[in-house]
């Protein structure tokens, strides 16, 4: 029978890695997550707990995919705490995908999301220019530098590591390096996931500058196939249609870096 | 008018058919709703819905206070079509929800309620006194939380309560959404029309369970939810088909519509107008006018200028 994508496959964990304190990365192995696009995610069931959106994060092997967690809420640290040979149920993939420009790229991930950003970077093509900007907010907070170097080796790259005390790389919030770079260069196309105040000031800055800008957002998220509506922002629907938004579309979004819904669907400051 | 006669007539005595429709005292412009539960916390989205076709949007079921609902997994797709989903009614709470919907102009809203007693009804509808509403449809159907929904509506005594209540603290036009629970839908929905009811609409989910087999457990954390979609539009069909043969009272159909031949079959059963919501997971929001479109082409087919001449056909042969 033909694989029901809004089934949970069962998969077991193959391997743990610990990327920071708080961040880990769980590897599986499935043939449809392994080839999922940037931006596009999966619905994520620990058994017995709960189920969440996640990103999917690369593996080098073919065949294997992976979740990089960070714990926080009930879910999330669920997931962080699920040990090798555990099971987990994976549905989807869901939602859309950045849509890769050529030439001088430019890309911002801050925390997990950087998860689609390193699978941005596996479509990247050898004859672009990429800058990668990680934030973090101290040095035992950063992770995935040498992934991103190692999928960048044969382009012309650099990665630029922030942190907001300045224990390791720029000191500073990520925009300010970003304010920077779009200053100083002219970016055919600029990427960014991550906390939406830095992906809000990257799409303005981006948006002043007339460049073509994309985020990829996060919500609260329950079904995953356009239904519940938890998901939504303004008029738009992440899941459906997102989770990767044009900067022009979202700067005219009025809840984009100013609100959220919480489980009840009651709109809250970030 | 007959089909045939219709057909032979000249082009310019024909009249372009028309999508309005009536259910009791609510006229739409369009027979296909957005059904409650779905998509539903938004004004923004509401718009898009309405300039998407939908004929009017039912809120999700609002209750006096927010609710989180269950944690997830909260759906559950099933195989050849449908889902069990057991989101568990998560709304912000009417309060917060007739604040955001105070500035609507365009959309007509209808606002789902959910609760245990009269009074928690009567309260929220004090809530919408400065929204501009349609009808107020009362959740007595949803099959999987405890003490309201089905648990209120297998209790026809109490629904005459509540709906009695209902009806005297406000004239916005009132519809009990009814489903399949423990005792006879019909006496339910025989209790709602003796206590004043404007409009049924029929049917809910029905209670399911999804269970996997690599680890033997439920797959919803509630366990139990409730079956939408294409596996149970037979059984709302039949539900409208006995309601419109039993009493005259407007119906809105709803179970597993999906196609427009599926919103005719609902029409033919004996329904003014008809609401969706998991047609969305799998056609997304061009559903409504797909259907709209289809629906019309059928009336232009068969010679129906006004919908209101297909209501409850099929219980004439």
């Amino acid at each position: 029978m033909q694989r029901n994508h809004n089934h949970p496959k069962i998969c077991i964990v193959e391997k743990v890695i610990d990327e920071t304190p708080t961040v880990r990365t769980l590897i599986f192995s499935d043939d449809v997550m392994h080839n999922v696009l940037p931006g596009q995610f999966a619905m994520v069931w620990i058994p017995g707990l709960n189920e969440l959106p996640m990103s999917v994060m690369v593996s080098k092997e073919s065949g294997k995919a992976a979740f990089t967690v960070r714990k926080h809420g009930l879910a999330s640290t669920g997931l962080y705490n699920v040990q090798v040979g555990q099971q987990i149920g994976v549905r989807g993939p869901y939602g859309n995908s950045f849509d890769l420009k050529q030439g001088k790229l430019l890309l911002v991930g801050g925390g997990t999301g950087l998860v689609p950003m390193m699978r941005l970077l596996t479509f990247v093509k050898p004859t672009d220019d990429v800058t990668l900007v990680i934030g973090a907010k101290s040095k035992n907070e950063v992770f995935f530098e040498e992934l991103a170097n190692d999928l960048l080796k044969n382009n012309v790259h650099r990665v630029i590591i922030t942190t907001d005390d300045g224990s390791y790389g720029e000191k500073g919030f990520v925009t300010n390096t970003i304010e920077k770079l779009v200053n100083e260069n002219r970016f055919d196309g600029i990427y960014t996931c991550g906390p939406e105040i830095m992906m809000y000031k990257t799409v303005q800055l981006a948006h002043s500058k007339g460049l073509f800008v994309q985020a990829s957002l996060e919500r609260t998220m329950k079904c995953g196939v356009g239904i519940c509506g938890s998901c939504c922002i303004g008029e738009d629907l992440v899941c459906k249609d997102g989770t990767v938004f044009d900067g022009d579309h979202l700067m005219s979004n009025h809840e984009f870096g100013s609100f959220h819904r919480n489980k009840a669907g009651i709109l809250e400051n970030y | 008018m007959n089909q045939l006669l219709y057909s032979k007539l000249p082009i310019f005595f024909k009249v372009n058919p028309s999508l309005i429709t009536s259910v009791g005292k609510i006229c739409l412009d369009r027979p296909v709703m957005l059904a409650s539960g779905i998509l539903g916390i938004s004004l923004d989205v509401f718009n898009r819905l309405y300039r998407s076709g939908a004929g009017a949007v039912v809120t999700k079921s609002l209750s006096t206070e927010p609710w989180d609902g269950y944690p997830n997994p909260t759906i559950f797709s099933v195989d050849g079509g449908g889902w069990i989903n057991a989101v568990g009614l998560s709304n912000p709470g009417a309060q917060n929800f007739a604040k955001m919907i105070e500035s609507n102009v365009d959309v007509p809203i209808i606002v789902s309620l959910v609760g245990s007693i009269p009074e928690d009804f009567e309260s929220m509808i004090m809530q919408f006194k400065n929204c501009k509403i349609t009808a107020f449809e009362l959740n007595l159907s949803c099959p999987h939380v405890a003490k309201v929904g089905l648990e209120v509506g297998d209790d026809p005594e109490l629904v005459k309560k509540i709906i009695s209540a209902v009806k005297t603290s406000t004239n916005i036009p009132i519809i009990a959404k009814v489903g399949l629970g423990t005792s006879n839908y019909l006496n339910t929905v025989n209790a709602a029309i003796d206590s004043g009811i404007d409009a049924i609409t029929a049917i809910n989910t029905v209670r399911a369970i999804a269970i996997d087999v690599e680890t033997q457990r439920p797959i919803l954390s509630n366990k139990f939810g409730g079956l939408s979609g294409t596996p149970i539009k037979p059984i709302a069909l039949r539900c409208v088909y006995e309601i419109s043969s039993k009493y005259d009272i407007p119906i809105i159909g709803c179970g597993g519509i999906s196609t427009w031949e599926d919103a005719v079959e609902f029409i033919l059963a004996g329904s003014s107008a008809v609401q969706l919501g998991s047609a969305i997971g799998s056609n997304w929001i061009h559903v409504f006018n797909d259907i709209n479109h289809g629906i019309l082409e059928y009336m232009k087919r068969k010679g129906y200028s006004k919908i209101d001449e297909m209501v409850g056909l099929a219980k004439k042969s």
